[in-house]
């Protein structure tokens, strides 16, 4: 799209290239009651995308369980969601896309996903003390072009958050990263973000007090990411490239600079009504939002925007994403507290306009009005779609495994597996990520949930002298994309409860969920259908697991050229720990450990990474879950972590048992420990040693326990009704696995060099 | 304030140092922002990592101009204990109180891992707890620490045992010269150096090793004090 003068007249054309239907702009004209202006025109369309408005998911979303004891600010209500933790303090997190922006420049996209998604958090009042990033992308291997594309686009997200989270100096501590064809040409880049805060620090996106005067703060304006928001509203096409403009670029410097002067700043409560960060559609979604949660109006002069280019539009100045910029409502009479503070941090901050008692949101541009829209229409009354959902026909493809031979190198089998990109150990990554600053990461990446302490200091400047007080958190993102495709309600129920149980592995009871539904185009009814159902199955979990939605994110139209993406609801759950004893984390400490199994053997190889990798094709059906004896396989576990008698836990997910008994050798920071295993037991229910060693079936970890605490160890759990059982014991440089007809055998320095320098080769190549 | 930690633009360990120095440590510790003039009553100055004006032009290029870079150059012309800890040390080399410089790392590309150090100069205020050749483990964070210096200087360097620690056991993430991790000014009261020790302080996050430098540090002042009250 060309540049557009301010007086340019609105015609059809024009209304549909900003991807507004005719219906929506009837309903535009109904709403003001006249022609829109160019400038008009350009507000509702970023507004009124799905990006923003949500217009398709809304009734979908709304099945989320949104309530709790704990939840202090809900889901939808602002920024982010806010759980209190107790004591006094609280947490603040959500979840974020920034797909498109990273498909096409992935460096860039990526860092300013980052960004966003910090200032999403510290817009709440909280500090920012975490990161985690849920990452999907085609397959990496061999030497195709696609393979290659795949490889830059990974090299480029990682470099982008590496330079953004490192800089502004809030650790990445946790994620995923899955590969995947489906995700050729539309990598998912979903960035999670946590911060604490004082219930008194809590900070809302309200503009209210008829006169407050309303501040920029933050970098100047310039036309980068012009309406990015529609830009993530539409399906990537070859022509996406043209759409470069509309990715920002990121300054994690200023974004440093803005963080620390709003917390200074929010220090001073008397002197703030309302915050609001300006990411997805900048200026025009911080104004209107603010106005309609305060139920009032605001104006604003776009001649006293900061800004670094020239003669730009009042319609450029409304719809661009630069970044690092913020909306500050002030208390009239307090503005010299918020000029002294931001001056001391070298940013802007300048009063651009007034909230008003009219409910309007009015636009000045060079002495003229630009904009009189109503600010609460703009902001609540997008349309909302019922979009039709129609399962696939014939629904998931069902193979019978068995129709495929056993491979007779099943000790090659697990080689392969541990080398596929999406088990491989992901250090090449995370070694790039700062993961320690803020010295509190007390379980690095690497393990089921990165574990973080956060201090809960009295208010002041200064931590006191001597002894500090903690609280612990586990976070952790998860999602299997092959087990949604194959049925996304049981595959949306599988995410949480694979969360929670990375949680109970590391010793945390999960206190809340964020999400971010990655899905195709919701105008087709079988897409639509996957997010409904995915949907359905993520409620039916935080139900199961007594945990509220906390808010998070949707993103639609992931499709290349080649088709849609997996269904991706990427889960973001955050635990807490009650005591920091009951850490746990997922290797062998030591030899001479019993090592038990939860959850029982399990059972067929549909939705297995194993089908895939070795089978060499994607096999239903996806596992089922019973989230009633999930939640009593954790809390079962937990009880006996609390209980001191667990020195590792370890959940099974891709690779199954196989890959997990694997990882548990060769996953931590010293030499290996390996294992005597014997699954014999396993195999008369089930039949092939591949499906005991390599099925996906839910609810199973892997734990160790001293042998002086095993039999009380077994007698809880199986009081409880949770299958245990013991399968071998911990020690040795070789992980054996016994079966009736003979023994598997790995020497664990030949597994961990498979699995740790896997990624590093591929990457190289 | 006896422990001063400066907070430039862009600063991100200094957090940090403070919790080590207040919190764990009991020492009387706060933040100098960079545009003051004066370092008050400090008896020891930290310069903390992090992304000092986001690094931009150079690591520590920027930040070396800051008002507050004079008092520190003439602390440590005093005889003072300055300390730069990752960008701290890039600034402290920038501003010409230490030797040589620290480009991008040998990979290109920034680490953060744990590394094992070696100690070679036991006698420097910020070694006095340690043993020649004793192995510290601590972590690494950045994407410029690839240490160098010319020829002649290195030489001179190594005679004056101005090389504090080296990465051993294999583990120089960066590709810097003669392993270097760390080094001092010729008088031996400035020190640089690239690992974190403020983030191997506490056995819950894997190593205390780190304490050892604020300890060594913490007696070289207490011997400075009792030094001025028995009139030396």
């Amino acid at each position: 799209m060309g540049k557009i003068p301010d007086d340019a007249r609105v015609t059809p054309e024009l209304v549909a290239s900003h991807g507004l239907t005719p219906e929506e702009y009837r309903l535009i004209l109904d709403i003001l009651g006249r022609e829109p202006t160019i400038t008009e025109l350009g507000i509702f369309s970023v507004m009124w995308s799905e990006h923003c408005s949500y217009k398709s998911s809304r009734p979908e979303l709304k099945k989320f369980p949104t309530d709790g004891p704990s939840v202090m600010v809900r889901a939808g209500e602002e920024n982010a969601g806010v759980i209190d933790i107790g004591d006094g303090w609280a947490v603040s997190f959500k979840i974020e896309s920034h797909n498109h922006p990273s498909a096409v420049e992935p460096f860039q996209g990526a860092a300013t996903g980052v960004g966003g998604i910090l200032r999403d958090i510290f817009t709440m009042g909280a500090r920012p003390v975490l990161l985690a990033d849920s990452l999907r992308f085609g397959d990496i291997r061999g030497k195709s072009r696609k393979a290659a594309e795949n490889r830059r686009l990974l090299k480029g997200v990682v470099g982008g958050i590496a330079h953004y989270g490192n800089c502004i100096g809030v650790p990445t501590v946790a994620g995923e990263i899955a590969f995947d064809d489906s995700y050729s040409g539309n990598p998912l880049v979903n960035v999670f973000c946590l911060g604490i805060l004082r219930h008194d620090q809590i900070r809302l996106g309200k503009a209210t007090g008829e006169g407050n005067p309303v501040f920029y703060v933050g970098a100047k304006t310039g036309r980068d990411g012009l309406a990015g928001a529609a830009f993530a509203s539409r399906d990537l096409t070859e022509e996406s490239k043209e759409d470069r403009p509309a990715v920002q670029v990121g300054d994690p410097f200023r974004e440093k600079l803005l963080l620390e002067a709003c917390l200074e700043l929010f220090e001073h409560a008397e002197s703030i009504v309302g915050v609001q960060d300006m990411g997805a559609a900048g200026l025009t979604c911080s104004t209107c939002e603010t106005a309609s949660r305060g139920h009032s109006g605001i104006e604003i002069d776009l001649d006293l925007v900061p800004q670094r280019e020239e003669a730009m539009t009042a319609y450029e100045l409304m719809l661009s994403e630069s970044q690092e910029r913020m909306l500050i409502i002030a208390r009239r009479g307090h503005e010299e507290t918020v000029r002294r503070i931001f001056a001391k941090w070298d940013l802007d901050a300048v009063e651009i306009g007034r909230v008003t008692g009219d409910g309007l949101m009015r636009v000045r541009h060079l002495g003229r009005v630009v904009a009189e829209i109503p600010a609460r229409r703009l902001a609540e009354e997008a349309p909302v779609y019922h979009r039709p959902a129609r399962a696939p026909v014939g629904g998931a493809e069902r193979y019978d495994y068995l129709k495929f031979p056993e491979p007779k190198d099943l000790e090659g089998a697990l080689l392969k597996m541990l080398e596929a990109p999406t088990v491989a150990s992901k250090r090449w990554v995370y070694d790039q990520y700062d993961h320690m600053v803020r010295a509190g990461t007390v379980v690095l990446p690497g393990s089921d949930a990165a574990v973080v302490r956060v201090p809960t200091d009295p208010p002041g400047d200064l931590p006191p002298v001597g002894g500090r007080s903690f609280k612990y958190l586990a976070v952790t993102t998860d999602c299997n994309g092959a087990h949604c495709a194959l049925d996304p309600h049981e595959g949306g129920k599988l995410a949480v409860a694979e969360a929670a149980r990375n949680l109970a592995c590391s010793g945390a009871r999960p206190i809340g969920v964020t999400d971010n539904l990655n899905f195709g185009n919701p105008q087709r009814p079988e897409i639509f259908w996957q997010l409904r159902r995915a949907v359905e199955g993520m409620a039916e979990g935080c139900r199961a697991f007594g945990v509220p939605v906390t808010g998070g994110n949707v993103s639609l139209y992931n499709e290349s050229p080649a088709g849609a993406v997996d269904p991706t609801p990427v889960v973001g759950m955050v635990g807490i720990i009650d005591d920091p004893a009951h850490i746990t984390t997922q290797c062998f400490k030591a030899a001479g450990d019993a090592v038990i199994l939860l959850g029982g053997a399990g059972g067929g190889l549909g939705g297995s990474l194993y089908a895939m990798e070795i089978l060499g094709r994607r096999l239903g059906p996806c596992p089922g879950v019973d989230l009633a004896f999930e939640r009593a396989t954790h809390e079962g576990l937990l009880e006996i972590i609390r209980r001191g008698w667990v020195r590792s836990a370890h959940d099974c997910s891709e690779g199954g048992l196989g890959v997990a008994l694997a990882e548990c050798c060769i996953s931590g920071p010293g030499a290996p420990v390996g294992a005597q295993i014997d699954l014999a037991f396993a195999e008369a229910p089930l039949g092939r040693r591949d499906e005991v060693l390599f099925n996906e079936a839910s609810g199973r970890i892997v734990a160790s326990v001293p042998e002086g605490h095993l039999r009380e160890a077994l007698s809880l759990l199986m009081g409880r009704g949770v299958p245990a059982c013991r399968i071998g014991r911990t020690g040795g440089d070789v992980l054996k696995i016994g079966f009736s007809g003979g023994r598997l055998s790995w020497s664990v320095a030949r597994l961990r060099d498979a699995w740790a320098g896997a990624l590093g080769r591929v990457l190289r190549g | 304030m006896k422990w001063a930690v400066l907070q430039f633009p862009g600063s991100n360990c200094d957090q940090d140092l403070i919790h080590v120095l207040r919190s764990v440590m009991g020492k009387d510790a706060a933040y100098l922002w960079h545009k003051e003039r004066s370092l008050g009553d400090a008896e020891v100055v930290l310069v903390p990592g992090g992304f000092s004006y986001g690094d931009y032009l150079r690591c520590g290029a920027i930040a070396r101009f800051s008002p507050v870079m004079k008092a520190v150059g003439e602390f440590a012309s005093r005889g003072g204990f300055v300390m730069g800890i990752c960008n701290g040390f890039q600034i402290l080399c920038e501003a010409g109180l230490l030797p040589g410089c620290l480009i991008r790392n040998r990979e290109l590309r920034f680490v953060c891992r744990e590394v094992a150090l070696r100690v070679e100069n036991a006698g420097l205020p910020f070694t006095g707890r340690m043993k020649p050749g004793q192995v510290l483990r601590m972590p690494v964070a950045h994407g410029e620490g690839n240490y160098f210096a010319d020829a002649e200087t290195l030489a001179r360097m190594e005679r004056g045992g101005q090389v504090v620690f080296r990465y051993c056991d294999g583990t120089n993430p960066n590709g810097s010269l003669g392993d270097i991790a760390g080094v001092c000014n010729e008088r031996g009261n400035v020190m640089g150096l690239m690992p974190h020790p403020e983030r191997a302080a506490e056995p819950i996050l894997g190593s205390a090793d780190g304490r050892l430098i604020f300890e060594g540090l913490a007696d070289a002042v207490r011997a400075r004090r009792a030094a001025r009250l028995s009139g030396d």
